[in-house]
């Protein structure tokens, strides 16, 4: 990514996430390790979006939580605004993470069902020990998210799936952060509801000037919305840097193969257009591949791919991709 | 046109609920020739699902379903169960989104797949096991005499779904329906799973419906589609003549909705679907639609020909637009 001689808002720096998988044998006890994430690194500017596209068991949900510290990473650095995250404590954690927001895929799960909407804004405010009545604030916040103000008083069930979204769109907006991570936040709605989420995000950067960390595995979307893009494959980014340049030039044969999966809404283009069949299955992140991890899907993998992995490097299109045998 | 192997006539499903009657499905037709892939699209509630649940007769009681359902010239709706239950699975069979809900944990996949085979055709279980691992072979599974003695949980979920798929195959039948066979795989895996779909078609002549919500989906392996809203079809037509001129405010709505290259803002739909525990009197997407006349709401509006579609804007002719981003 282009270094600015500002620092980035964020920047994540080999970042490693293991799970711990107890899994017992008979009478022994055997310890498997997933590795969710390994040494994942990037940079997010001020006031712009970085999209972390993959597939199921990717690490991309896992690395939005480690930002947050809401997981703790196993090892790595994280830094926001200057500060190391992984060195804070849990009282000066909280302090930052005023600063830092996430919205989760399901709008249900996310907002307590016996809270009012308005209540569940403003809890953030009592969170943070943020003083007085918030009443205008919410509904400053509903304005902003294109709810009504007296819709503070209803109950989550009275919503639907796109409005509820917006509460907590609302919800993290409350303490003004600078960041916000969001999970999946429109692949629960249906698209005609989907497009006005999608649209008020981008606004909402617009007006606030807000980062976002965009993590979805809808490729469209993601397109759409982000200025850079992180394409993720077992753990690992495999490709990375400015969207055009990765959507429109992808150098990894994994970029490649998932742009050309994704169907598109045109007859005429999708029975013209040529498509890379991948072989099988994600392998499991208990054992991943040696070398390359795409290795076994690629078609292009050779003895080198399983002995050396490739690291990411700069292409002449701009972004960096981590192959022995770009395209 | 090639003659219909299934036909739905003014298919009506209601279900009796707390909070009243919800007409889930309000007069729905269907026709898909043999070898023909039928896209069947539209958002949560639409009654896509559920139309295609009541042909397979696997609504609860709760439901009453009235209409025709003709498969092959037999009458289904009001047809005696041991009829139903005799087609359902040999002559029509369906896939669901889901696959692990779909088969047994505690029975390997090969053993399931013959009991698919038994409870339809005399055949005894050593030539029935062959069958079924031949159907796991033609749905793409490596080493399909091996794995058909593996349980489901040994599986990924692509591989599950083709299982399924193997089970919906193994008695040839003339009709399978797809719900949102591919929403829960991830997109390369989907790729895979639509291939093996198209195989199938194309190799048995077996007609597809493929229900689902993805217009990409839709534009890649259907010949024709229709277009569901609040338990109606709004357009229908082929696929080529849907995507190159929509004539239905609603239809036109979904694909502007889409992320598209160089499309720099996007243009949801206003408002959201109907309760249709009251439906709207007249066409279900007038609450929602930019085009909305008085006359709109005065009584449910048919499917007429329009441009090579049969769609039910009473305004068609009047917002002709042409192409949908010109």
């Amino acid at each position: 990514m282009n270094m600015q001689s500002q620092a980035p808002l964020l920047s994540v720096q080999n970042l490693v996430k293991n799970f711990e998988l107890r899994a017992s044998k008979g009478l022994r006890k055997s310890k498997r390790i997933v590795q969710a994430v390994s040494d994942v690194s990037f940079n997010v500017s001020t006031g712009k979006t970085l999209g972390i596209v993959g597939e199921s068991g990717s690490g991309k949900t896992t690395v939005g939580r480690s930002i947050l510290q809401l997981i703790t990473p196993t090892s790595g650095r994280i830094f926001f605004d200057g500060q190391d995250l992984t060195e804070l404590s849990f009282e000066e954690l909280r302090v930052v993470r005023r600063q830092m927001q996430i919205v989760f895929q399901d709008p249900f799960a996310s907002l307590d069902p016996k809270m009012t909407v308005g209540t569940s804004i403003s809890e953030p405010l009592v969170v943070q020990g943020i003083s007085g009545d918030h009443q205008d604030r919410v509904a400053e916040l509903l304005d902003l998210v294109g709810l009504a103000p007296d819709h503070a008083r209803r109950f989550p069930h009275e919503f639907s799936g796109g409005q509820r979204q917006r509460v907590g769109i609302a919800r993290a907006l409350a303490l003004d952060p600078k960041l916000i991570v969001l999970d999946e936040p429109v692949s629960a709605l249906d698209v005609s509801i989907q497009a006005g989420v999608v649209n008020l995000f981008g606004d909402l950067q617009k007006r606030l000037g807000m980062s976002f960390v965009f993590i979805a595995h809808d490729l469209s979307v993601v397109r759409h919305i982000a200025d850079d893009v992180a394409v993720m494959y077992l753990g690992k980014i495999v490709e990375i840097g400015n969207k055009n340049a990765v959507y429109n030039d992808p150098s990894h044969p994994y970029t490649k193969a998932l742009l050309s999966a994704v169907p598109l809404p045109d007859p005429k283009v999708e029975r013209l257009r040529h498509r890379i069949m991948l072989e099988g299955d994600v392998p499991s992140p208990v054992n991943p591949p040696t070398g390359c991890r795409f290795r076994t899907r690629c078609w292009k993998a050779t003895e080198l791919c399983a002995q050396t992995e490739p690291e990411l490097v700069a292409r002449a299109t701009g972004q960096q991709s981590a192959c022995h045998f770009p395209e | 046109m090639a003659e219909s192997v299934l036909s739905i006539r003014d298919l009506r499903v209601t279900f009796q609920t707390q909070m009243g009657e919800l007409c889930a499905v309000r007069g729905v037709d269907v026709d898909i020739a043999a070898g023909e892939i039928l896209g069947v699209v539209g958002e949560s509630g639409s009654g896509k699902s559920v139309s295609f649940l009541a042909a397979m007769g696997l609504l609860p009681a709760t439901a009453t379903v009235t209409g025709s359902v003709m498969l092959d010239g037999v009458e289904l709706i009001g047809a005696k169960k041991k009829l139903v239950r005799s087609i359902r699975g040999r002559l029509m069979s369906m896939v669901f989104q889901d696959p692990l809900s779909a088969l047994n944990p505690v029975h390997r996949v090969g053993d399931q797949i013959v009991e698919m085979i038994q409870s339809h055709q005399k055949i005894d279980e050593t030539k029935a096991f062959a069958r079924a691992v031949e159907l796991l072979e033609i749905v793409g599974i490596p080493q399909p005499d091996e794995r058909a003695k593996q349980y489901p949980h040994e599986f990924s979920g692509g591989m599950r779904q083709r299982v399924v798929i193997a089970m919906a195959i193994a008695n040839n039948p003339k009709v399978l329906i797809a719900d949102e066979p591919t929403t829960a795989l991830d997109v390369t895996v989907q790729a895979q799973i639509l291939e093996v779909i198209q195989r199938v078609q194309q190799s048995f002549g077996t007609a597809v419906v493929l229900i689902t919500h993805d217009l990409g989906v839709i534009a890649r392996v259907a010949d024709s589609v229709n277009v569901m809203y609040a338990g109606r079809n709004v357009e229908s037509g082929s696929v080529q003549d849907l995507f190159d001129h929509p004539s239905h405010p609603y239809t036109r709505g979904l694909l502007s909705s889409l992320p598209q290259e160089g499309i720099e803002r996007l243009v949801p739909i206003a408002g959201f679907p109907p309760n249709m525990l009251a439906p709207p009197p007249g066409c279900g997407f007038a609450p929602r639609c930019p085009h909305v006349i008085q006359s709109c709401n005065a009584s449910l509006p048919s499917l007429v020909p329009f441009e090579g579609l049969m769609t039910s804007c009473i305004r068609a002719d009047e917002l002709r637009i042409g192409g949908l981003r010109s």
